[in-house]
């Protein structure tokens, strides 16, 4: 135990086997403390209560479609990368509903359904998910209207970011500039070190959240190493040796001024319009809003879910729908991430979390896309 | 858990009730609502402007938007004229006086009343397409010292097809030169046979001070631009209010989305100038 | 006469598993009673209410020339005619006989095959009648089953999508077992509608809801090749259920380079 609180914007020491006592001050005030766990042959999200529950001396194996894990015997807490699963989902969750109507003598009443926040805590989103994270309170907070619920569960969550000593074949944080790096968005960050945790205090609950933990200051030139875990990854992917490359430069102009290009043909040969990097994007909002009624047609229930543009319904018009092709739902897509999302939302749409690539069925890569629209 | 006490103010997926207090059946197909809303609190701080569209809510259809095609002066009739169409449209057709119904809005971009200012005006617009602009035509009614010229270009597939045609005779009395075509005349009709957009062809523009507003069927806007640009009107002079999926009408469900605009908050009206590298590609 | 809304319930070539959803609707079976008269359902009540039909569900699929025929009969008593199941959708699996001799199969099956009468295929209910809406699944959703009848007796469109199972899988945070384990799932071309069942009991999707809008599933099924499985696995996963739906028998024809013997119009 320490009585000083660590400063926000300063690294701290904690041993490895101290992680615990982090959990469990996290436990003491939050609903629910999630971690990297591996169930079902992937790291996902789920509640964690203790840190032999992390996925340690495990590896991931990324391409396009393809998500494989390894064991080694080693004590690494964190060096798999991203899963299946981003922040999104607790932020923006599949299903949600917003409203529901009763009927009760032949009058409706129309109520609003708030469900009050779960308090989480999440351990382990990595740069380009606080990233992903930052779009879409850009999304959901930030425009003309602030979405209830999202704005609910964004004031109850607790991060405890860590930063990346590994990148897969699909990471390309680098060339988006989201990562590999943790700067912002994130109450705690942790750095895995041979011997210990190095933990970058990023805000005053994070500070808090210390304090059952017996932590050590540490100096200059340990808070340097530290930092070099991250400077030497972002190099190896810089250098082509670990991960994707995109180019972004130019990259709107790129792809709205070649709309027509016979790649969105090529694409869509292969494309399944499944969805799935849609459901996998950290970023990806779109939903629908569909009725669940009783067979009496009195009790409504509004419910909102994730949708996805690669479906006919998305942009379903009574007149018919507007993008009726695979063609131009992979053209919608991409060129909304790349391109006209930095028209709407003053950024990328895109992270370089790669999972669009992994959990693509039959591994559709972006980079790819528009390297090819691109002429290279 | 439901936790209907801590209710956001203003959540804006949230529609409030409304009830019917009157159905103006127009057309066989096609009928306008006026609704009040029952909360007065809610009534009293509703205002729109001329183009602005509002999410009509039937529990257990769904919802659709749907214009307001009223005087935006008299807020105490909001009505809206509905096309059976679609899901929830059909179902509007099977309503009654006095039936409620959810409303959310009023939402969305309107039609440009200061750029119209001292300019001539050509209103053009087909079918379903007259409604959100009669709001429009009625402001300019009222103030109608403000504007040049106002013409009102309007046409449908049969003479039976036309809407407010009570109203064209009111109209024209208030200064609007009307031209109304149809594709398909019967035998008693004795007006112009043709599509809107060729009605351009009577009217001596000046090119520097007119403003086009065109609604309808975007195979028809697009040749209403084609018209307008022949005649040398600036891109930026030529507004026309799309249509697509909307799911939730403030920005956040993704649907709506045409090019880097979403329909819903940057539109319905844009400008030619806006629309301009999106309106003529296929499937975008 | 009863005012409510008269519904039928026909048999043709199939299990009687999609009848007994609607049986199995418990809950709100009494509150179906109460909504629709049923009027005939042969496998719930002996009375017989005579047509014209409000609504009439058709499961199974045509493999007789008796039933060719009576399918037509039925058409003409229902309002609005909704099949149910794959056998009714797309032949069931029993159109696996399309690819084979069925008077061999008529031969070495029956002692006495002189007494048997078939067609040489099975085929959709829509590819002899129009039909005004389909329910997929092998069997229906009773969800799906009660948000159709719903949709009916308040008239307005069902919401059933027509979307991938995969939408449903990652709804319910279900890891993709095609990607983490390399298991040949048809899950990305397959109309959802089961809330992605199977994948959740980590097995994968066999397809029964049919294929999806826009499947593409010989591009699915080339990746699955490209990556190690077996040509004669994929054909039989696409030959199942649905084999008859043409997305899926286009996938196992050009997989197997063998065609249906028999030309499905033939009946």
């Amino acid at each position: 135990m320490n009585s000083a609180k660590p400063l926000v914007g300063s690294f701290v020491r904690i041993q490895k086997r101290d992680l615990q006592s982090l959990v469990d001050e996290l436990k003491a005030v939050h609903d629910r403390v999630v971690g990297p766990r591996e169930i079902d042959s992937a790291i996902v999200y789920d509640d964690l209560d203790h840190v032999d529950q992390l996925p340690i001396g495990v590896i991931d194996h990324q391409e396009g479609g393809v998500y494989r894990l390894t064991h080694e015997s080693s004590d690494s807490h964190f060096d798999y990368v991203v899963g299946p699963q981003s922040l999104k989902s607790f932020l923006f969750p599949p299903h949600e509903t917003i409203s529901e109507s009763f009927r009760k003598d032949g009058q409706w009443e129309i109520q609003a359904v708030e469900t009050p926040a779960t308090r989480i805590a999440v351990l382990g989103p990595r740069a380009c998910d606080l990233r992903g994270l930052a779009i879409q309170d850009k999304v959901f907070l930030e425009g003309p209207y602030v979405d209830p619920g999202y704005k609910r569960r964004r004031d109850a969550l607790f991060i405890v970011a860590v930063n990346c000593r590994r990148s897969v074949a699909t990471c390309f944080c680098h060339a988006m500039d989201c990562g590999p790096a943790v700067t912002s968005h994130f109450d705690l960050a942790l750095t895995e070190m041979d011997e210990c945790f190095a933990v970058e205090i990023g805000t005053s609950a994070g500070g808090v959240a210390m304090d059952a933990t017996s932590w050590e200051p540490m100096s200059e030139t340990e808070v340097a190493q530290a930092k070099e875990v991250s400077v030497e990854l972002e190099e190896s992917m810089r250098n082509g040796t670990s991960a994707r490359q995109m180019e972004t430069g130019g990259i709107r102009e790129l792809l709205m001024d070649n709309l027509e290009h016979p790649r969105w043909q090529e694409v869509a040969d292969r494309c399944l319009s499944c969805g799935n990097c849609t459901m996998v994007c950290p970023t990806c909002f779109c939903s629908s809003a569909d009725e669940v009624a009783d067979l009496s047609g009195d009790h409504v229930r509004r419910e909102r879910s994730w949708a996805s543009c690669f479906t006919a319904e998305h942009s379903y018009m009574h007149s018919g729908n507007v993008r009726k092709t695979t063609r131009s739902r992979y053209r919608q897509w991409l060129t909304h991430k790349l391109a006209t999302w930095q028209d709407q939302f003053d950024s990328s749409g895109c992270t370089g979390c790669g999972r669009c690539i992994t959990w693509c069925p039959v591994g559709i890569d972006l980079t790819e896309e528009v390297a090819a629209i691109r002429g290279e | 858990m439901v936790d209907r006490q801590s209710v956001t103010p203003g959540n804006p997926w949230v529609a409030q009730l409304a009830r019917i207090q009157g159905i103006q059946q127009e057309l066989p197909s096609v009928a306008t609502y006026d609704l009040v809303l029952e909360d007065p609190t809610v009534a009293e701080a509703f205002k729109f402007q001329p183009g602005q569209f509002n999410m009509l809510y039937l529990p257990g259809f769904g919802e659709a938007a749907i214009s307001i095609s009223s005087d935006p002066s008299h807020l105490a009739s909001l009505q809206h004229t509905v096309r059976a169409a679609g899901n929830v449209t059909t179902a509007l057709s099977r309503v009654h006086v006095g039936d409620q119904l959810g409303v959310r809005g009023p939402f969305g971009s309107s039609w440009p009343l200061e750029a119209c200012r001292g300019k001539d005006v050509v209103i053009a617009c087909g079918g379903i397409g007259l409604p959100p602009l009669r709001p429009l035509i009625y402001y300019m009614i009222q103030h109608r010292e403000e504007f040049g010229r106002v013409h009102l270009l309007y046409g449908a597939r049969t003479p039976g097809e036309l809407l407010f045609t009570d109203e064209f005779p009111p109209w024209q009395a208030a200064g609007i030169e009307m031209a109304v075509t149809v594709d398909l005349g019967y035998d008693d009709w004795t007006g112009d046979i043709g599509v809107v957009p060729v009605l351009f062809h009577r009217l001596n523009l000046n090119a520097h001070k007119t403003i086009v507003m065109t609604c309808g069927p975007e195979v028809m806007m697009r040749f209403v631009i084609f018209e307008a640009l022949a005649r040398g009107i600036d891109p930026r002079n030529i507004y026309l209010s799309m249509e697509r999926n909307m799911q939730c009408a403030v920005g956040l469900c993704g649907a709506c989305q045409l090019g880097p605009k979403f329909v819903c908050k940057d539109g319905p009206v844009f400008t030619y100038e806006q629309m301009e590298p999106y309106l003529m590609l296929e499937d975008l | 006469m009863s005012e409510k809304p008269k519904l039928a319930v026909f048999k043709f070539a199939s299990c009687d598993g999609c009848q007994l959803s609607l049986l199995d609707c418990e809950d709100e079976l009494l509150a179906v009673a109460d909504a629709v008269e049923i009027a005939y359902f042969l496998e719930a009540r002996t009375d017989q209410i005579a047509g014209p039909y409000d609504i009439g569900l058709i499961e199974g699929s045509v493999t007789t020339a008796h039933d060719a025929e009576r399918i037509r009969e039925i058409r003409q008593q229902c309002k609005f005619l909704v099949t149910i199941g794959a056998c009714a959708t797309s032949g069931g699996i029993q159109a696996l006989k399309n690819w084979q001799d069925a008077d061999e199969f008529v031969r070495s099956v029956y002692a006495t095959p002189e007494y048997i009468s078939t067609l040489s295929t099975s085929t959709a209910i829509a590819d002899h009648v129009p039909v005004d809406f389909e329910l997929r699944g092998c069997p229906i959703n009773r969800h799906q089953l009660l948000e159709l009848i719903s949709s009916l007796l308040r008239g307005r469109r069902p919401t059933t999508p027509s979307y991938s199972v995969c939408i449903e899988c990652k709804r319910r945070m279900t890891v993709c077992i095609a990607v983490a384990r390399g298991v040949a799932c048809l899950g990305p071309v397959t109309q959802a509608g089961c809330d992605a069942l199977c994948p959740a009991f980590d097995r994968e999707c066999f397809g029964c809801f049919g294929p999806k809008e826009t499947p593409n599933v010989i591009s699915l099924t080339n990746h699955y090749q490209q990556q190690g499985v077996d040509g004669d696995h994929l054909t039989r996963l696409t030959r199942s259920f649905n084999a008859n739906a043409p997305e899926f028998k286009e996938a196992s024809d050009l997989l197997s380079g063998e065609p249906p013997l028999a030309d499905n119009g033939d009946h």
